[in-house]
Formats: C-alpha cells, sequence, structure tokens
C-alpha cells in the first residue's frame, strides 16, 4: 500500500493503493467514478478507456502508480456543466448506442481522435475505434457520430471541454 | 402461417438453460407490499387466461399477493407524474423507448412526462421474462390499452367536475380541454385527491397505426443522457455502504470435484470463506484483495477426460437422447409421402451443415449485488428474468418469493445470455454469510467459461426437386442446436423435419433467434444448392416455390435495393437468405469479395428488407438491424469456441474474435411498414438471413460451398 495522488477530471484525489492497482480498479472501487467500465481485463475491448494526458489509455490495464502527476480525464469529466462535448451530442443525435455499455470508452477514444486529427475520414475512423467492442454492433453509427462531432466543432473547438 | 403464430408462447427445446436445475444447493434456515402508490389514477391492464398462461408463466408463480392476472399498470399522480410499470427489461434494445412512446402515443402527453418503472419484483407486476422478441407483440399493445383507458378516464374525470358532456372534451398535450367552453386542465389538476382504480376494457379503442403521431416515428434513446456521460449506473456500477467484493472458486474443469481447499490463509488475509456443498466464494474489502483470497485457496480438483471440438459433430450425432429426453423429444412434422417422392425425384442433394457453440460475449458481464435484511433479500442483478431469478434465489435459501425482491438496472446486453440468476445466488449466499452487502461481477474469463453457450449442431437435409425447380421431398434432421425456424417456409408437398435431442458436452441454452440461425443456415444454402443443380437463378428458385406473400414481398425488396442480378468483377460474389422467424420477415443480400491469393474473405455489402407490421420506431428498428446484422457476422463468419476437457481453450476476448469496426460492411435497410398488421419484435429475426447469404456469396464467387458455421475461421481455404 502506498499514498498516491492523482488529479482527476480536474480534481486532486489522495487514495491508498498498492501502485500496481489498475487505474479502473482505483476509478470504480475507490473513487465512485464508474462511468469507466470493465469488459475484459486485458485492454482488448476499450470500455475502460479514458485519457491520460490528452491520449487515449485503456485504464484497465494501466497501473495507477504510472499515471502519479498526469492529468486524467474520464467521461464524467468530459461535459462542461450541463454542456456536453460535442461527441457526446453528437451520440445522442445519431442514437449510435444500444445497450450503451461500451458508450463511455468510445466517446473517449472518439475524442482522443479527434485531438490528434480533427477531420478524420471514415477508414481514419475506423482504424483508430478498431479496439473498442461494441457487441450490439452499433458500429456504422459511431462512426456516423464521430463525423458529425467532427463537423459541428468544425475542427478548431475539439479541444473545448476536455482534459482540463 | 403468420395469424397462427400470434399468441402463441412455445419455448424452444433449445432454451435448455430455462429447465436446469438449480445452480446451487444450501443448507439454509428463514415476508405487505404495495404502498408506494400515492393519490391519483390507477390504471390496471388485466390479462384474459389464455394469455396470462402463455405469457406470464400462469400457475407457477406463489407467495406473492398481486392479483395474478395483472399485467402492467399505470399511475398517474396529483403531482403529474406518470409512471408505468412494466415487468420488461431494458438491455438495449432500447424498449424503455418504445414503450414509452406507445404510452405518449394513447394517452397524449410528451414522451418526458413518462417514466418506466421496468423488472422490479416489488414494484412491477408478474413477467415471464424478457426474450423471444415478445416485448412488442404483447407489451406494447398492452400498454397502448393501458394508456388509452386512462386518457379515457381522465376525460370522465373532466366531465364530471365540469358537469359537462364528455363528447366535447379532448385529450392533448397532457390537458383535457373543452372546446366550447376552452376550459383545461392538465392532468394533475384532474387527478388531485382521486383515488381511482381502473380496469382496462378487454376491447379498448386503440388509435389504428395510420393516426399515430408519436409511435411510428424515430425517437431518441429516453434517458440517453445519462449513457452519454456515464451517469447511468449498471448493475455492476451498483454500490452499498459497507459492501464487500465477492468471488467465487471456479473448478479447474467443468463437473470437476473438489479435492481439497485450504480456507486458512484467506481468513488471515480478511476475507469471509464460504464452503457449502458444492460452493465455495469468498467476499472481502476490496476485489483485487477477494482474488488474491482465492487464490490463496490452493484448491486441488479431479476431473473426468470430456470431449473436444474436434470431435464435435460426432459426438452430437451419436449422443442424441431420443425416448429419454427430459426436454420433450422436440419436434416432428411428417406430411405427404416423404420416401416416395424422393425415390420420384430428377435432382436428389443430400448435404450436412454444422455449427459450432458460440458465446454472448455480453460486453457487461454478469454482475449481481446482495443485501439481507433479516430473512428478507434484495438483489439488483443484470438478468432478462428478474421473477425467474427471484424464484430461484427463494429456492436456493428456502424463503417465501415474496420475501426477495430483484431488481434489474438497465444492462450492459443479454442477447439471449442472462436468463440464469447464478450471479445473484452467488451474491446472496456470500452477503448472508458476511452479513453484509456483497456484489459479484464476473470476469471475461468467467463469463466465457461459465455461462452458457449457443448450442452446436449437425443438420443434415435430403431433398428432391424436379427439372422445372419445383421442390417436391424436403427431410431436415437438426441434431441438438434447436427447432426454432426448423420448418420449410417453402411449398413442399412432402417432408420430414425432426429435432434430435443431444446430451452437450457443454452447458447451452438460448441465444439471439436461438436454432432459427442455424436452421435457415441449412435451408437457405440448401435453397442455393438446389437452384445450382437445377440451373436456375436463385432468387427465381425460391420464389417459385413461395407462396407466403409478406416473405415474397421481403425478398423481391431486398433484391431490388440490391440489384440483384447485376453483373460481377473476379473475385466478388452475390448471395442471399432469408426466411420467417418470431412473426417477422428477413431477406438478407450479401456482396462479399474473396482474395484468392490470401483467401481473405471480406464482406462488403449486406442488404437488408424487414417487415414487422406496423413500425414503432424507424430509427429503433434500424439499429436493431444493423446490430443483428453486425453481430451474426461474428458466428457466421469467424466465432467459435475451443473446449477440450472440460476447459474452454479461447475463453478471454483476445483469443475469441467478436465483429469490430473494421469487419462491418457497408449495411443498407429497406423496412416495408404495413400499418394494418400488428407490430411485432425486431430484435432476433434480423439476423437469421445473413449467413446463408454469405456462404452463397462465396460460392458465387468461389464455386467453394462451405457448409460448417463459422464459415472462415481462418480464411477461406481454395484447395477444398
Amino acid at each position: 500500500m502506498a499514498t498516491i495522488h492523482l488529479a482527476i477530471n480536474g480534481k486532486s484525489y489522495t487514495v491508498d493503493a498498492d501502485p500496481q492497482t489498475s487505474l479502473l480498479n482505483v476509478l470504480r472501487e475507490q473513487l465512485d467514478l464508474t462511468g469507466s467500465k470493465y469488459g475484459c481485463g486485458e485492454g482488448q475491448c476499450g470500455a475502460c478507456t479514458v485519457l491520460i494526458d490528452g491520449k487515449s489509455q485503456r485504464s484497465c490495464i494501466t497501473r495507477i502508480g504510472a499515471v502519479v502527476q498526469k492529468q486524467i480525464t474520464t467521461i464524467e469529466g468530459l461535459a462542461a456543466g450541463d454542456r456536453l462535448h460535442p461527441v457526446q451530442e453528437a451520440f445522442l443525435e445519431v442514437g449510435a448506442m444500444q445497450c450503451g455499455y461500451c458508450t463511455s470508452g468510445m466517446i473517449m477514444s472518439a475524442v482522443a481522435l479527434l485531438k490528434r486529427n480533427p477531420n478524420p475520414n471514415a477508414s481514419e475512423i475506423v482504424d483508430f475505434m478498431d479496439g473498442n467492442v461494441c457487441r450490439c454492433g452499433t458500429y456504422p453509427r459511431i462512426v456516423s457520430a464521430i463525423q458529425k462531432a467532427a463537423h459541428m466543432t468544425s475542427g478548431t473547438a475539439t479541444e473545448k471541454g476536455t482534459s482540463r | 402461417m403468420s395469424e397462427g403464430h400470434q399468441t402463441e408462447l412455445y419455448l424452444e427445446p433449445e432454451r435448455y438453460e430455462l429447465r436446469a436445475a438449480a445452480p446451487y444447493r444450501f443448507d439454509v434456515g428463514r415476508r405487505d407490499f404495495f404502498k408506494f402508490l400515492g393519490a391519483g389514477v390507477l390504471v390496471v391492464s388485466v390479462l384474459k387466461p389464455a394469455i396470462l398462461a402463455q405469457e406470464s408463466g400462469g400457475g407457477q408463480r406463489r407467495g406473492e399477493s398481486l392479483p395474478k392476472e395483472i399485467d402492467a399498470w399505470l399511475h398517474i399522480g396529483e403531482n403529474g407524474k406518470i409512471n408505468v410499470y412494466t415487468g420488461k427489461d431494458e438491455m438495449g434494445q432500447n424498449i424503455r423507448t418504445s414503450l414509452s412512446q406507445a404510452v405518449a402515443e394513447e394517452l397524449h402527453v410528451p414522451i418526458d412526462q413518462i417514466e418506466l418503472v421496468m423488472g422490479d419484483t416489488q414494484l412491477t407486476p408478474f413477467d415471464m421474462g424478457t426474450f423471444g422478441s415478445r416485448t412488442t407483440p404483447t407489451m406494447n399493445l398492452q400498454l397502448r390499452k393501458v394508456a388509452a383507458a386512462a386518457r379515457e378516464t381522465l376525460i370522465g374525470l373532466a366531465a364530471q367536475q365540469w358537469q359537462t358532456d364528455r363528447k366535447g372534451l379532448m385529450a392533448d398535450d397532457g390537458k383535457i380541454t373543452d372546446a366550447k367552453s376552452r376550459r383545461s386542465a392538465n392532468y394533475a389538476e384532474l387527478t388531485k385527491g382521486q383515488q381511482i382504480t381502473q380496469d382496462v376494457a378487454s376491447d379498448q379503442a386503440l388509435i389504428p397505426a395510420t393516426e399515430w403521431r408519436v409511435a411510428g416515428q424515430s425517437a431518441h434513446k429516453v434517458d440517453g443522457r445519462d449513457f452519454v456521460t456515464g451517469r447511468h449506473h449498471y448493475p455492476s456500477d451498483q454500490k452499498l455502504p459497507d459492501m464487500l467484493y465477492g468471488k467465487i472458486l471456479r473448478p479447474a474443469a467443468f463437473d470437476a470435484t473438489l479435492v481439497s481447499a485450504d480456507t486458512q490463509k484467506a481468513e488471515q488475509m480478511g476475507a469471509v470463506v464460504v464452503h457449502d456443498g458444492n460452493f465455495v466464494g469468498v467476499a472481502a474489502p476490496s476485489s483485487r484483495l477477494a482474488a488474491s483470497a482465492i487464490e490463496a485457496l490452493n484448491a486441488e480438483w479431479k476431473s473426468e477426460p470430456q470431449p473436444s471440438n474436434k470431435e464435435l459433430f460426432d459426438y452430437l450425432r451419436k449422443n442424441t437422447t431420443e425416448g429419454k429426453n427430459p426436454t420433450g423429444d422436440g419436434d416432428r412434422y411428417d406430411v405427404g409421402a416423404l420416401d416416395q417422392a424422393m425415390t420420384s425425384a430428377d435432382h436428389k442433394l443430400q448435404q450436412t451443415y454444422t455449427i459450432s457453440y458460440i458465446a454472448h460475449v455480453p460486453l457487461e458481464p454478469r454482475a449481481a449485488l446482495a443485501k439481507w435484511d433479516g430473512d428478507r433479500l434484495t438483489v439488483w442483478t443484470g438478468t432478462q428474468r428478474p421473477f425467474g431469478v427471484r424464484g430461484q434465489l427463494a429456492e436456493a435459501f428456502h424463503i417465501p418469493e415474496d420475501h426477495v425482491r430483484v431488481l434489474m438496472p438497465d444492462t450492459g446486453s443479454g442477447y439471449g445470455g442472462k436468463h440464469t440468476g447464478e450471479t445473484a445466488i452467488e451474491a446472496a449466499r456470500l452477503a448472508r454469510a458476511a452479513k453484509r452487502p456483497v456484489k459479484v461481477v464476473w470476469t471475461r474469463e468467467e463469463e466465457f467459461s461459465w455461462a452458457y453457450f449457443r448450442p452446436a449442431g449437425v443438420i443434415d437435409v435430403s431433398s428432391g426437386v424436379r427439372n422445372d425447380g419445383t421442390i417436391t421431398a424436403w427431410e431436415f434432421h437438426n441434431y441438438n442446436s434447436g427447432s426454432a425456424g426448423i420448418r420449410t417456409y417453402y411449398e413442399v408437398p412432402n417432408q420430414r423435419i425432426v429435432f434430435h435431442a443431444v446430451r452437450s458436452p457443454l452447458r447451452q441454452g438460448s441465444y439471439r433467434a436461438l436454432a432459427a440461425t442455424a436452421n435457415h443456415f441449412a435451408r437457405e444454402s440448401h435453397m442455393d444448392e438446389l437452384a445450382h443443380a437445377v440451373k436456375m437463378d436463385s432468387l427465381e428458385f425460391r420464389l417459385k416455390n413461395l407462396k407466403d406473400e409478406r416473405l415474397r414481398a421481403v425478398f423481391e425488396a431486398a433484391a431490388k435495393q440490391f440489384g440483384w442480378g447485376k453483373s460481377k468483377s473476379a473475385g466478388q460474389g452475390f448471395g442471399m437468405g432469408g426466411g420467417y422467424e418470431k412473426l417477422g420477415n428477413i431477406a438478407t443480400f450479401a456482396e462479399v469479395h474473396v482474395d484468392r491469393k490470401s483467401g481473405d474473405v471480406k464482406v462488403v455489402r449486406v442488404v437488408s428488407a424487414f417487415e414487422c407490421g406496423a413500425i414503432v420506431n424507424p430509427d429503433g428498428l434500424r439499429n436493431q438491424i444493423e446490430g443483428s446484422n453486425v453481430q451474426g457476422l461474428g458466428g457466421a463468419l469467424f466465432e467459435a469456441i475451443e473446449f477440450a476437457d472440460g476447459k474452454i481453450l479461447n475463453g478471454r476476448l483476445s483469443e475469441y474474435r467478436v465483429p469490430r469496426f473494421s469487419d462491418v460492411p457497408v449495411l443498407e435497410t429497406v423496412l416495408l411498414d404495413r400499418k394494418d398488421i400488428p407490430s411485432v419484435g425486431a430484435g432476433e429475426c434480423p439476423m437469421i438471413g445473413l449467413a446463408p447469404a454469405i456462404a452463397n456469396a462465396i460460392f458465387d464467387a468461389t464455386g467453394v460451398r462451405l457448409r460448417a458455421l463459422p464459415l472462415v475461421p481462418d480464411g477461406l481455404k481454395m484447395t477444398s
């Protein structure tokens, strides 16, 4: 056990945990940030995706010892108050979900993609998102939602509301 | 054929998990309801006895004090809140939205004023479970009636209060308005201080689909905002103060016997250890500690050699249980003089098709949180059958059912895989020992090994056809996979169709569309083989032997959208498959591209034409059809469970391939909206045409006929 300081969604948290503990475990069990989901525990499904310093990472295979002093953003930190992030808005408008269990991870991956490439074409989206599984099969809708979000922000405003 | 199936609820033999014995048996020691409704108007839907027996499981219920015949109710509170109570569950099929639409339509209120309370055994009326595409044909219809009766009651209240003729009153936008006096009152005002209970008349008039304003339109997921913000709490997200995390010791192989386990070390680590009958589990303050405690048990197991997937299909054929099958000897259907017809046919064809076991892989694994108050148990869990799980819990703990409350928070999918309550029982057993709430969330590996699979199967088809393309003889034997969709919808005068039950080497049960996927794969592949034998176009051959108008319509609509008959380039292939299941009609056309060098098969484009009566939510329907096709790609192309000696060999997401973004073809959907036909479900039927369409397209591209699902787990071998 060690005392570990984490910066999540612009707030600082102190947890007592083994540095080997996965970030997902700490988020869900100790911090009640349950928006990040467990799906496979081996980085294969993307349901646990969070942003670490703006880049998407699988929190189920990320040790908390490795993310000290880094900026962590989870799905709970994406909206600015009542104002949804454009990717969240687009997922709602397109209806890019069924059960929604993969949605947090999909949205976080999509936010990371748009940071890197504000105007991705469909095949760039497919390449980047291929590590995220939607078992209900809403993939084509997710691609549309990401394109819509890119369009909504016109490539410039994607930084807003994230990683602060 | 469609009409006769409208009110039947037939439990297909492949729903093995619904008949299985209780997973755990404990030695256990040892119950008023119903004061949750405040003042207002309560409208109650009373089922007719025939429907009751089918849909609500009739006399199977015991120990509860609710009137037997109720299947749904709606309460309009004096605060204006409209609550609808149904025992159906939400797990991604978006019925919370489509049922809200149905109520909004008849009650004339904005959809956002309606709140559905679903799948809570204390608050909602009994329901057998959410499966078999039953919600839309039954619950949607019932809730429309309930809402219509509520609207009429409100009009009656206004007429009484204003002392006017009800004929001049109108309901709209949550208000009753008198057109003449221009007086109006909202529903909350009208219900103030009232305590009115109203039954729904069996002949309650409904707004016809042609006049729908809310239903029939696309609607967003009603609580979608909670899902895109991470606020929704799934079963695995539930938490209570003082809660412990539970973990179960899993046997080293199926049917293994525990030789030894050392509980001392785990207890020293601070875990509560339970060893009761065939159950060993721990509860600890963190899931990591619980996992370490399980390791510390150092369990040793003894197991017997068991069949593997390599000899699976031989095994299935040799291990039928005819005559001693506890589930009944499936289906047998004989018509005409088959043997004679076979002898006199111009062309005869005999082929065997096989289907592997596959896993549901719901992205949210099974989870349950259990809490005891004395001898009263509350469990939050992801199940398609909250009332069934309540019964399992009551049985396991020897307590009356009315001491058990099961709640199902909207869940991370099920696909037929969450019909049973083992996780709920596990959490409850540990919570009883720990005297604290306990949550159990299965790992992905547990989900792969300890849930149940879609049944594998062997299907033998023999057929006879005349030179002009008329099918005269049809014999169809399904070993183990199931009887859903086993009957042919093509017109054949001489038929023998048999389902053979088998002692399955793996635990098996319901999976989205059941055996309809396997049976359609065999039948629709065989239809193409026959068409080829008589040198007829696949579509022409099907239509020649098909009378059912609704099915003809979807084949024709899909063919038109697909451009059937167009010329193809090298490596390109076109194929079709379709059929009738769960009251819906589907035709699926696929375009594949096969790289002859690498053997890589890419499904390029899929066109589906679907008809399920009057459409309630067009966008929700498209979402279900697209999802069926995407999920169906896995079982069609590459998903298969590998096993040997009671162990699953590829039970992780890194070893078991599921469809991903890069697998998805262009998906085009044609909806046939039949406003003259009652609405039916769409979660299953759209899946059944895909696998044969792809197999037929691969044959069209290469001349290689594939008769095993999955078709190309390792790419296409062109040497065959």
